[in-house]
């Protein structure tokens, strides 16, 4: 088999005494869908800070494939780079650029690769005109797919709560990243709204082919459309598998429900 | 594209009209020489409003000093030109890159830091450049001040027009300068970490880059407002530099609205022109500045403007649509 996209090798970080990651190893291929999976406090969005550059691993390498097929380390890289070099994420509890409007949340993201220079912008040169038309209508396309192109002028805040979620991952897509990562995409929303949300994600991937990992609590998206599961328990690993091996190990059950549901199942 | 070249043209008409209308009202003396002096001491504090609103405002990053940075602006564009004996544009432009230099320098370790730090920091190089100037007798004539500063033109009698007339082109040029910056992607960028500064790191945006960008050109700007100031009043002393001249800025922004450029230019004439104003009040001058002060914020908590900008291309544009329709409308009606 070919090299991961990802691997993580037994990363560990420390705040103050408090070990709340510990040797945390995970592979991801390319294409995969991958669900991170555990209690309130178990470490899962520590983990993602660690992969998106917010926070360095105390211990431990990530490992990140570039386009062309090597691998670099990207431990305690600083977010903008990961962002540049194809990780992109959204977060648990939304963070939108909220008084500004749907369409520079998304043309924000990419500025990455703006191909005129300050002086262009304040002299208003041709490439100026040429790159802020493309943007714009890149940024518009983009919008269109979710369905929320006609909303493009309207300010991030007054969007509906599951619009709001989704604008975040159009604004994720738009740094054209390689790895996903949803950080609970389907926090408050009810049961058609997380149906919904598992076709939208099922879209992302096959339209953007791009790689995802999720965190999330909701188990029947989990269970219903990723493809392995690893399951995070006071920041160490507990389990590891396809999403019906994990609804029958003991630990994660567990985990999940205590001593002694597990004696009485 | 005909929409472009309209607006351009537009935008040029009214900025040359800005400036010649009412320097050619100066020169024939329907404004008096008195009025000029509040005009285009506005225009000086105009310039270094929009500065300071551009790192606080915009970039979100208080900045308490920015006194200590039209200090360095003025001193330094002084020594140029009656030390050096460097023409005055170039010893303004001078001036403007020696505050760049320092505003780089004290911005380095600050801005590394979220959250409130640089305001402290700020604070403190305000108060020591006052202090420094105090001391370095040989260059800034120390607490005497520096008397003589050469002012626009040798001709005491047309100072008054060529101080407005250069102030406010410079004013308009920056204001020009500022809003096409903020209007195209490294704006976006700028304003992305005042709204969340995590947010836009995980979406490519190099917070730290930014933010050292920001506050570069705002102390650049900052020095370029001094270096107006010193031919301007022709006198420079260490007092005039004090923190509470910083404050004075901040509240041009903070009632202008911070964010909005065209609102710090509005408030700057305001603000500038009420001191001047309330004089005949003589001490209790100190105290209804104030209360105007809090009846304001009272009412626009964000600000004359808020984050909105004034735009005369958009009011253009309102404008048309709005006779379109009625034109549609009368056709209708006719029928």
């Amino acid at each position: 088999m070919s090299e991961p996209m990802l691997n993580v090798e037994s990363i560990s970080i420390v705040f103050g005494g408090l070990k709340a990651v510990s040797n945390f190893d995970l592979k991801i291929y390319e294409g995969e869908l991958v669900g991170l999976i555990g209690p309130n406090g178990a470490g899962k969005t520590t983990v993602f800070n660690m992969l998106s550059g917010i926070y360095t691993p105390t211990e431990g390498k990530i490992r990140f494939m570039e386009p062309d097929g090597i691998t670099k380390n990207i431990e305690g890289q600083a977010p903008h780079i990961l962002a540049k070099s194809g990780i992109a994420r959204t977060f648990q509890n939304i963070r939108l650029f909220k008084e500004l409007s749907v369409l520079d949340n998304v043309r924000i993201a990419m500025h990455n690769r703006i191909a005129y220079t300050p002086f262009g912008s304040v002299f208003r040169t041709k490439s100026y005109y040429q790159e802020e038309e493309r943007i714009k209508s890149k940024a518009l396309e983009l919008l269109g797919l979710f369905n929320i192109d006609s909303k493009s002028m309207e300010l991030a805040q007054n969007l509906p709560y599951g619009e709001q979620r989704k604008l975040e991952i159009v604004r994720a897509l738009a740094g054209n990243p390689r790895l996903l990562l949803l950080d609970e995409p389907a926090a408050g929303m009810n049961t058609q709204e997380t149906k919904n949300l598992m076709e939208l994600i099922s879209f992302i991937r096959k339209r953007f082919s791009v790689t995802i990992l999720l965190i999330e609590h909701d188990m029947n998206l989990v269970m219903g459309i990723c493809e392995r599961l690893v399951v995070l328990d006071y920041g160490k690993i507990i389990a590891e598998g396809l999403p019906e091996e994990i609804k029958r190990n003991p630990s994660v059950i567990k985990a999940y429900l205590g001593e002694e549901a597990t004696i009485d199942a | 594209m005909e929409h472009k070249t309209r607006n351009s043209i537009l935008l040029a008409i009214v900025a040359i009209a800005v400036v010649v209308i009412p320097t050619s009202l100066i020169k024939i003396e329907v404004i008096d020489e008195y009025t000029a002096q509040i005009l285009t001491l506005a225009g000086i504090n105009a310039i270094i409003a929009i500065s300071l609103n551009l790192i606080s405002g915009i970039t979100g990053q208080l900045a308490l000093g920015h006194a200590g940075f039209m200090a360095i602006g003025a001193y330094t564009t002084s020594s140029l030109t009656m030390q050096l004996g460097l023409p005055l544009p170039l010893a303004i432009i001078g001036g403007g890159f020696m505050t760049a230099v320092f505003g780089f320098v004290i911005g380095f370790p600050t801005l590394k830091l979220t959250g409130d730090y640089l305001a402290i920091v700020t604070l403190g190089f305000g108060e020591i450049i006052r202090v420094v100037l105090i001391n370095m007798k040989g260059l800034t004539g120390g607490a005497a001040g520096l008397k003589g500063v050469p002012g626009f033109t040798a001709d005491i009698l047309a100072q008054p027009v060529i101080s407005f007339a250069v102030v406010t082109a410079t004013l308009v040029l920056i204001l020009a300068g500022i809003t096409n910056f903020l209007l195209s992607s490294y704006g976006r960028a700028i304003i992305s970490i005042r709204e969340d500064e995590i947010a836009a790191a995980s979406n490519g945006i190099p917070v730290f880059f930014y933010k050292m960008f920001s506050f570069t050109i705002s102390a650049f700007l900052a020095g370029i407002a001094g270096g107006l100031y010193a031919p301007f009043f022709g006198y420079l002393n260490p007092t005039m530099f004090t923190f509470l001249k910083s404050v004075d800025f901040l509240i041009i922004v903070v009632l202008g609205g911070m964010g909005s450029i065209t609102g710090t230019i509005i408030a700057s004439y305001v603000l500038t022109y009420l001191q001047e104003f309330l004089r005949f009040l003589k001490d209790y001058r100190l105290v209804i500045y104030p209360f105007i002060l809090i009846f304001i914020m009272l009412f626009r908590p964000k600000g004359l403007l808020g984050r909105t900008e004034l735009s005369l291309v958009g009011l253009l544009n309102k404008v048309l649509q709005w006779r379109a329709s009625k034109a549609k409308d009368d056709k209708e009606a006719r029928r």
